[in-house]
């Protein structure tokens, strides 16, 4: 799909995402903090939104693609973008491309090429394999490979660095391949189908009885934990990225 | 009015036990195709990029194969028709049966003569039909209708066949031992296939190269239909055609793993044309009918990827969509993802009444993942949704999404709805007369409004 190699280096454009714009400001700051600490200059665009997809989605192209213009204006250059959510990722990289695949525009082009999912570009752009960081109790950590990071390094690389941090497990479930049921307006539309998968998707998860439930996007976290806490059965969830914060903290007190 | 999609209304009321049928069935197939492709080959993934090349190579020259297949056929001595629309297909196999004075047939499985309802249109013209899949045969007893594509009656269970097999007579009693089913269902559908003039297939390919028609069974059905008739009719998508014998190995290979999980479906037939001296029977005539009914016009669109689709159901069985809702669903012969593209396109007159189907998704991404012919079905149900935007056709739930791009396009508007919209923790959103929206909390919670946080955050930081 990519032809030359995603722009990398140790400055970068950061897209905040609109969720967590509006619900998990914490996952965004735990991006920039991490970035930071691996020696990254982090700029952040002001005029950013969001990545369009609800209107992509929904089959208004036109006007997703006004969104995504603004996207390509606000990231115009030559820096890679860095999105903590393998979903606007793959908006940026994919989704863009197939909606001006009729009317291709450069400045669109520009952004889907310099576009990475944070953990990929820490582990495949910085060279980050292993991560300094610890639990003080031994954690069973669940991770829910989204959907919009198939076909794509993020899973591999998640895996890789929380598998490194001390006192940590990552636990396998059954049908680990299986979508929360999200969907964004799916969920709206498709409540009940929605909701029966992520009941399911709790049921195999919560059998592996883990003390974390991590993602590299929020918006799935957001869809399981809801259906969670209604259902009773809460569980503890956080972004990859304040993982390998708070571990690294950890490690360093 | 903002309302739930029809897949979802439909899945909503189906019964418990259809619905673990279908996840049950359709759940194993997975694993199954899993387990196959993984254990035979170290990267089944350039197996599928390789076929998918194969049949693209093939879709983009197809006047060309078409042509050579043709001629190959008739050198093998088989009859070669064309049928553009539906009805030409229904036609066509009508007057070769009249033509041959059939009265009585076999029919093994065939999606092509699903798609233009063959079977009611050859009774109502005085034919008796009979389905040899013993899946096709349960549902033509029960007058119901095929859910995917290759377990025609995945959402039954064994209760239910032996319920119409003692309905129906064909046993005296109720038993609903699997085995037992079949030794009764086999006891009366051989007498049946004896008395067969005719034999309808249709085909998972083609040849060009060799005019081999390429048929797979795990019943033997097929095999067995052909021996007792004269008359063997081939209803044939003219999107299955392969170059030559040699690429059968890519999708042979292929589709039984993808399928249900075998090396090699049990069966394999070669047909390369009528019965010659040296066999003791099968058919004397045999014709092949190729059928366009919207092939062309898919061919024509942005969807043509889908015409790769060698039918296997991988996509329909992984998909969690499918997996709730059941085939039925989906208004149409083929069910889940491939049935979610397909059918609106195929169906080119239906296509405002089918336009909800590729919105049945929540664009997961495991239909393609598993398909064999790598068909990026995602995209393809994508720029159907943009189709049918384009076309104005509504749908049920969508919500308008001007605002949204004013909102998502203006930074300042945004910021001060970020910051604005706070006042969301403490709205009563939950009365809201939107019917999804109180579907959906009333099965999820929504996190706390921290609208803007992260950007004071930021800010705060850049001014110590
Ligand atoms: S679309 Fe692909 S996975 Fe689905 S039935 Fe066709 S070949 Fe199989």
């Amino acid at each position: 799909m990519v032809s030359t190699p995603r722009p990398v280096g140790r400055k970068v454009l950061f897209m905040a995402t609109c969720l967590c714009d509006a619900f998990y400001d914490d996952a965004a700051r735990a991006s920039v903090e991490l970035l930071e600490h691996l020696g990254v200059e982090v700029v952040f665009p002001d005029d950013q939104t969001c990545c369009g997809q609800p209107a992509f989605n929904s089959g208004d192209w036109p006007s997703s693609r006004k969104v995504a213009k603004h996207a390509a204006k606000v990231f115009a250059g030559d820096l890679p973008v860095i999105v903590p959510s393998g979903s606007c990722a793959a908006m940026h990289f994919h989704g863009h491309r197939l909606q001006f695949e009729e009317c291709p525009d450069a400045e669109v082009e520009s952004l889907a090429h310099r576009t990475w999912e944070i953990i990929d570009f820490i582990v495949n752009g910085l060279g980050i394999k292993t991560w300094d960081g610890e639990f003080e109790n031994p954690t069973r950590l669940a991770f829910h490979r989204s959907c919009h990071t198939r076909g794509t390094d993020t899973g591999e690389a998640v895996t890789t660095l929380l598998s490194s941090i001390r006192r940590a497990e990552v636990v396998p479930f059954g049908q680990t391949d299986q979508c929360c049921g999200f969907g964004g307006t799916f969920s709206v539309t498709f409540p009940h189908i929605s909701g029966r998968m992520g009941s399911l998707k709790l049921d195999h998860i919560m059998e592996s009885r883990p003390d974390l439930l991590v993602s590299a996007d929020m918006s799935c976290l957001m869809h399981l934990t809801g259906l969670a806490r209604v259902q009773g059965r809460p569980i503890p969830h956080l972004h990859v990225v304040q993982v390998l914060r708070d571990t690294l903290m950890t490690a360093r007190k | 009015m903002i309302d739930r999609q029809p897949i979802d209304t439909y899945a909503r009321q189906i019964s418990d036990e259809k619905q673990t049928s279908v996840i049950t069935g359709s759940t194993a197939s997975t694993d199954k195709r899993f387990n196959a492709l993984f254990t035979d080959y170290a990267d089944p993934d350039s197996l599928r990029k390789l076929a998918a090349k194969i049949k693209d190579h093939t879709l983009h020259h197809l006047d060309t194969y078409l042509e050579q297949a043709e001629a190959s056929l008739q050198r093998n001595g088989v009859t070669v028709h064309f049928a553009d629309s539906g009805d030409d297909a229904r036609e066509t196999v009508l007057n070769i049966l009249r033509g041959h004075e059939v009265t009585q047939l076999t029919k093994s499985k065939s999606m092509a003569s699903e798609e233009i309802h063959l079977n009611p249109y050859l009774i109502e013209n005085g034919i008796e039909v009979l389905e040899s899949d013993l899946g096709e045969f349960i549902i033509q007893l029960d007058g119901d209708e095929p859910s995917h594509i290759v377990r025609p009656i995945i959402h039954k269970n064994r209760r239910e066949i032996a319920r119409t097999f003692q309905r129906e007579g064909i046993a005296e009693d109720y038993n609903d031992d699997p085995g037992t089913i079949t030794r009764r269902a086999r006891v009366h559908l051989r007498e049946k296939y004896m008395l067969a003039q005719a034999v309808i297939t249709g085909g998972n390919f083609i040849s060009a190269e060799s005019g081999r028609l390429v048929l797979v069974t795990n019943e033997g059905n097929t095999r067995f239909g052909m021996a007792p008739s004269k008359v063997h009719i081939a209803l044939v998508g003219i999107e299955k055609l392969v170059p030559t014998d040699r690429d059968l190995g890519v999708f042979l290979n292929l589709l039984g793993r993808s399928a249900t999980g075998q090396q090699l479906t049990v069966y394999t037939e070669f047909i390369s044309g009528p019965k010659d001296d040296s066999q003791p029977s099968g058919p004397e005539h045999m014709h092949v009918v190729f059928m366009n009914h919207g092939r062309t016009d898919v061919l024509d669109s942005n969807c043509r990827e889908i015409l790769r689709c060698i039918r296997c159901s991988a996509c329909q069985n992984v998909c969690p969509v499918y997996r709730q809702a059941s085939g039925h669903a989906y208004r149409s012969p083929y069910g889940g993802p491939i049935g979610a593209v397909l059918s609106p396109l195929l169906f080119g007159d239906r296509f405002p009444e089918l336009a909800d189907l590729p919105k049945a998704s929540s664009l997961c991404g495991a239909c393609n993942e598993v398909c064999p012919v790598d068909i990026p079905i995602p995209d393809l149900l994508l720029r159907l949704r943009d189709k049918a935007k384009r076309a104005h056709i509504p749908q049920p739930g969508d919500l308008p999404m001007t605002p949204f791009a004013t909102l998502a396009t203006s930074p300042s508007l945004w910021r001060t709805a970020m910051t604005m919209s706070k006042a969301m923790n403490h709205l009563p959103i939950q009365v809201a007369p939107v019917r999804p929206l109180q579907d959906w909390l009333g099965q999820r919670t929504l996190p706390d409004w921290h609208g803007g946080d992260f950007r004071k955050w930021l800010k705060a930081r850049k001014e110590k």
